[in-house]
Parts: C-alpha cells; structure tokens; sequence
C-alpha cells in the first residue's frame, strides 16, 4: 500500500518536472534550437543505423555459427582457449579498434564497420555458445535416443532451447553496439557522433544534445525491438517473458 | 525379443581401462519385461545404452527380433526402439502434441496420421487429449510429464522399449500408481522391454525376468519368484536384502494358496451347532457365518459358543477382514498382522466366501519353493 502511494506520487512529481522542463525549454529558445537541427539529426540517424545494421547484422551472420561451432562435441577441448582469445579481444577498447583498422582500412565507412563489427561479436559468440552448452544432456539424450541425426538435434532442440540466452546476447550487443557507433565519426564514417563531438569542440552543448539524446533513444528503441523479436520467435515453452 | 550376444564395453580413462560390461550374454523373449539391477556403477545402464548405441559397444552383437543390428544404420535402428529415461527428457521447446509425435514425423508419417495417434496415446496414459495436447511440458506435473515421456516412446509402436530409471524420479505415490498404469498397458502392447532399476521392489512388482549385475558382469538371470528363492551368491542375497522371503509375498496370488475347505455356519444355527463345527474343523478360536448368498456377516468365537446358549444371529462379531482371489500375499499378511488373527476368509468378485487363507497355508507355500530350490542346489553340486 505504502509503495503504491510511493510510486504514484512519484509519477505525479515526475510529470511536473517534466512540465517545468518543457516550459523552461519553450521560454529559454531551447527547443527551436533544437529543432534548427533537426534535418542533421534526420540524415545522420540514418547513417547511424546504417552502420549498427551493417556491422551487426555482419556480427549476428559470423557469431551464431561461430558459437555453434564451437558448441559441438569435437571441438570441446579447443572451445574453451578460443572462447579465451575472443574474450582478450573485448578487453581491447573499442576505440584502439577502431585506430587499428583505420591504419590497415583507411578512413571512412569499411574501417568503422569493420570495428563496430568485431566489437559486435563478442558477446553473441559468448551468449550462442553458453546457450547452446547450458541445454540438458538429458534433453540431447533423449533427442539422440530418439533417432534424431546431429543435424535434426540442433535445429529442432538444441537452437529452440538455446534461443532466450542468443536473443539476450544480440540484445545486448545491438544495444551497445549502437551506443559506440558514434566513436565511428573519429575514423569518417559519419553518423550521431558527428553532433556530439562537434558539439563538445565547439562548446555547443545544444549540438552535443542534438546527437546525444537521438542516440540514446536510438539504443532504447533497438533493445526494445529485438525485445519484442525474441518475444515472437522464442518457442512459448522456452520463453520466460510469456510464461 | 532382444538378444545380447559378449556385449562389452571397456572405457579408457586416465586410470586405464575400466570394463563397463563384461562379455554379457542374455535374451528378453518377445512381450516380457526385463528388468537390469544392480547398485550404480554395476553397467546395468551401459548395457541397456549399447542396445540403441548412446553407449558404442567395444564388441559384441545385439540381436532385435532376430536381426543383427550391428550394421544398421544408427538413426533408423533408434526410431525403432522406445526410449525412455530418468529425467524424463520432453522438449520444452515444444507441446506436448509435438512431443508425442516426433517420432512418427522423423518416420514421415503424414499429419492427419500423427495427430490421430497422440489422441489415441493420451487415452491411452490416462490424460485428458483436449486439455494437455496443446500445452508446454513445463505446465505439467512430473508425473504427467513422465507419461507423457512414455507415450512418445510408443508413439512410433516400436517392438521394443528401453527404460532407463523411468520412474526413479517421481514421488513415492505417483510412481505406484504409473507403474500399474504401465502394466495394464503392457498386458495389451505386448512389447519387448528392458528396463534399468536399482530398485528390489520396483523389480519384482514389474519384471518377467530380473537381471543382477555386479561390476560389469551379468550376476544372476532368473524369475523374480527364482531370484527370491534360490539367490545364486552371497552378493545376490546382500543385494536382495535379508527380508526377501517376505518379498515373495508380492509375487504370489491368494487364489495359488487358498483352500477352499471353510467351515461355516448360518446365522438360524445354534451356537452348539457351531461349537460343534469349530471342532469338527479343528478352529482355535471362531467359525464365520455366512448368509444365504454365501456372504460374510460375523465371526462366532468359540469361548462364547460354549458357555451362551442361543442362535448364531444373536452373537456374532463383525468380520475384521476379507481377501479377495486377486489380492496378493503381502496385503493378506499385513491384514492378518494388522488384525491379530491368523486366518482370513477369501471373497470372489460377487463377495461370496469360496474360501479361506491362513497363516500356516502361506508359510508352508513360501517354504516348500525355497526348500526344493536347496535340495536342486545339493544334487546339483556333486555333478559339477
């Protein structure tokens, strides 16, 4: 009782905050200035996307069937030292990635793309692979017993089983992902990040907004999306979220 | 039927080769139960795995109805053995529709076919078609699951089902009540079946045959009334507990040791009427008096008898118990215990007495099978 009185007075708090942010915004010029550059925001959003959609649909492409590779029986002793370099390879800072491909790629979109994309891997590589390991050896047991080739196993038990975990790694990938795209503007490939580091060389804390805040909610809205994919796709019985 | 011929199973480990099973020759007649037992670590399980191949065997040949199945391919020879194993393995991923038919859709059955037959399974075990088909093995009970386990092992009607621990995970109750389940529905699918248990009781109650393992080697193959009364060793015998004598109770019926020579009286006899029968029969304590269709009403005690005078309606006592021809030895002998007496009268399916069982009949019927099993053991030797 006493929490529920708690949240709603606090909603009630927040909408008037939000109320006086908005007049204060309106009085003060803030939202034209937002608004002059709201075409900038339009094209580079899409640009934005354009690379989180390249280098993490290239990202998903390799990692899935990386993790499933290195999931299978044969390649257990092996696994866990791969699984080792591909953790190493996380600890490097995106941003030296990024310096890195650009002394081997040039500057411009490839090089970016090809950053965001080993970045991008990790964590879904890590996720099929645990997804994957994490499923009962009673389940592959049974579907072994059963008559089900290796092939069958993985695509009618093991992927359907593993799928939530999968799902959980591209989230979070897709989501950081995006919030790095815009270091990609240092090497010239454009996108958000141009507003926000002009903005904060020009001391213009509006530019800086202007590509900060779109960002952000660009990664809400990708996290909420592939939320609502998985919420689709994963099998009913396997999936938390419609239990 | 299921032919094991030197089935063997060595594992390498880092400690050297260990034998999982050891040159393991036996035979399940087609339609009979076999049950492997034995403690954990014995290769009951490994056997049993080496029939469909989850286990590889070292060497060896398995025989099903006949054929050689070493050469077989491996998925077909599967998809034509039921399995069933301990964590009961349904894929959570789908329903239980799903479950019940992958089998049947692995073996291209078409869809009207395969639906068809999950109704007929769900009958079959019990459950409601229209309220469990369609829903997620994680809505159900672990019994429930466990049928439903059973019911994609058959769904394929395959001649032959292997059962690792099928019911070791289920409650004490439930798992009384599936494993009779099971029996009725073997007594009409008539399949071959092998069936791994540590369980002595499980054994006996569900198995035509009991096979003893003992560190990968095949012990003792035998009836489970044989297993009772002729242990071949002293391992047999630990294994099988000290109390194994009253085990057999649950294997013989009250219709084997029953006899039908009662003496009974009607409820218009007088009391030195029944004094009278109670002698003639040779009864310690008391007659039962019956009515005109034959059913039990009341105990006559013979000290009453001797020292009332009247008619037997007027001093009777109420029965404390009847058998029926069906029930088996353990429940009369828990009665019996349960009840202080050491005779109980025996009902047929319309409660009429056709007989009575006593405490005497049962030890003597237990006895003369252990005794003639130790005079074939004393001969036996010498020719040796």
């Amino acid at each position: 009782m006493l929490i529920r009185s708690l949240t709603s007075a606090g909603i009630i708090l927040g909408l008037i905050l939000v109320f006086l942010l908005g007049v204060w915004a309106q009085s003060s010029g803030a939202i034209d200035d937002f608004l002059w550059y709201l075409p900038d925001v339009q094209y580079l959003a899409a640009q934005h996307l354009w690379l989180t959609f390249l280098s993490g649909g290239l990202a998903i492409l390799v990692a899935i069937p990386l993790g499933i590779w290195l999931s299978r029986p044969s390649m257990s002793r092996a696994a866990e030292s791969l699984m080792q370099v591909l953790n190493v390879g996380t600890t490097i800072p995106t941003l030296a990635v990024l310096a890195l491909s650009m002394s081997f790629l040039g500057i411009g979109t490839v090089p970016a793309v090809f950053g965001l994309f080993v970045a991008t891997l990790l964590p879904i590589t890590r996720n099929t692979y645990a997804g994957l390991k994490g499923v009962s050896p009673a389940l592959k047991e049974a579907a072994a017993g059963i008559g089900m080739s290796p092939v069958q196993r993985l695509f009618k038990v093991e992927l359907p089983n593993a799928l939530y975990v999968i799902f959980a790694g591209i989230r979070t990938a897709l989501t950081i992902n995006v919030g790095t795209v815009p270091l990609a503007f240092l090497i010239g490939a454009g996108g958000l990040g141009e507003l926000i580091f002009t903005g904060i060389d020009l001391y213009d804390p509006i530019m800086m907004l202007s590509g900060a805040i779109p960002t952000a909610m660009l990664a809400i809205v990708v996290d909420a999306l592939i939320a609502g994919i998985a919420f689709v796709i994963v099998p009913r019985g396997v999936n938390p979220a419609r239990a | 039927m299921i032919r094991l011929e030197n089935l063997t199973k060595v594992f390498d480990t880092p400690k050297g080769a260990v034998v999982a099973a050891d040159h393991i020759n036996m035979e399940v007649p087609t339609g009979e139960i076999c049950i492997l037992l034995g403690p954990s670590g014995c290769g009951k399980t490994t056997t049993l795995k080496m029939i469909n191949r989850i286990v590889k065997p070292s060497s060896g040949r398995v025989f099903i109805n006949g054929d050689d199945t070493t050469d077989m391919n491996t998925q077909d020879l599967r998809r034509n053995i039921g399995y069933v194993i301990q964590q009961i393995g349904l894929f959570p991923n789908m329903t239980i529709e799903e479950n019940i038919a992958v089998v049947p859709k692995l073996l291209g059955w078409d869809k009207s076919r395969y639906k068809e037959r999950a109704r007929e399974l769900m009958h079959m075990i019990a459950l409601e078609p229209d309220a469990f088909l369609k829903r997620f093995p994680s809505e159900l009970s672990g019994g429930q699951q466990q049928r439903i386990g059973v019911a994609r092992a058959l769904a394929a009607d395959p001649p032959v089902m292997l059962m690792d621990e099928p019911f070791g995970a289920i409650d004490p109750i439930n798992r009384a009540v599936i494993q009779d389940e099971f029996l009725k529905m073997q007594q009409e699918l008539n399949k071959t079946i092998m069936f791994v248990s540590h369980d002595i009781d499980e054994a006996i109650k569900m198995g035509d045959r009991v096979a003893v393992f003992r560190e990968g080697k095949l012990v003792q193959y035998s009836t489970p009334d044989d297993l009772l009364a002729a242990p071949k060793n002293a391992f047999v015998e630990s294994f099988l507990g000290e109390d194994r004598a009253l085990k057999r109770l649950n294997l013989v019926k009250v219709s084997e040791v029953v006899s039908d020579e009662i003496g009974t009286v009607k409820p218009e006899d007088t009391l030195s009427t029944a004094l009278e029968r109670i002698d003639d029969f040779g009864y310690q304590n008391s007659i039962l008096m019956i009515n005109d269709k034959r059913q039990p009403v009341g105990l006559i005690s013979r000290s009453l008898a001797r020292t009332t005078k009247g008619y037997c309606r007027d001093h009777f006592q109420n029965v404390p118990a009847t058998v029926s021809l069906d029930d088996d030895l353990r429940k009369v002998a828990s009665l019996m215990f349960a009840q202080d007496i050491t005779w109980l009268p025996c009902v047929d399916e319309e409660g009429r007495v056709c007989g009575q069982i006593t405490q005497r009949a049962m030890t003597h019927h237990l006895g003369a099978r252990f005794r003639t099993k130790q005079r074939e053991t004393v001969t036996a030797e010498p020719k040796e």
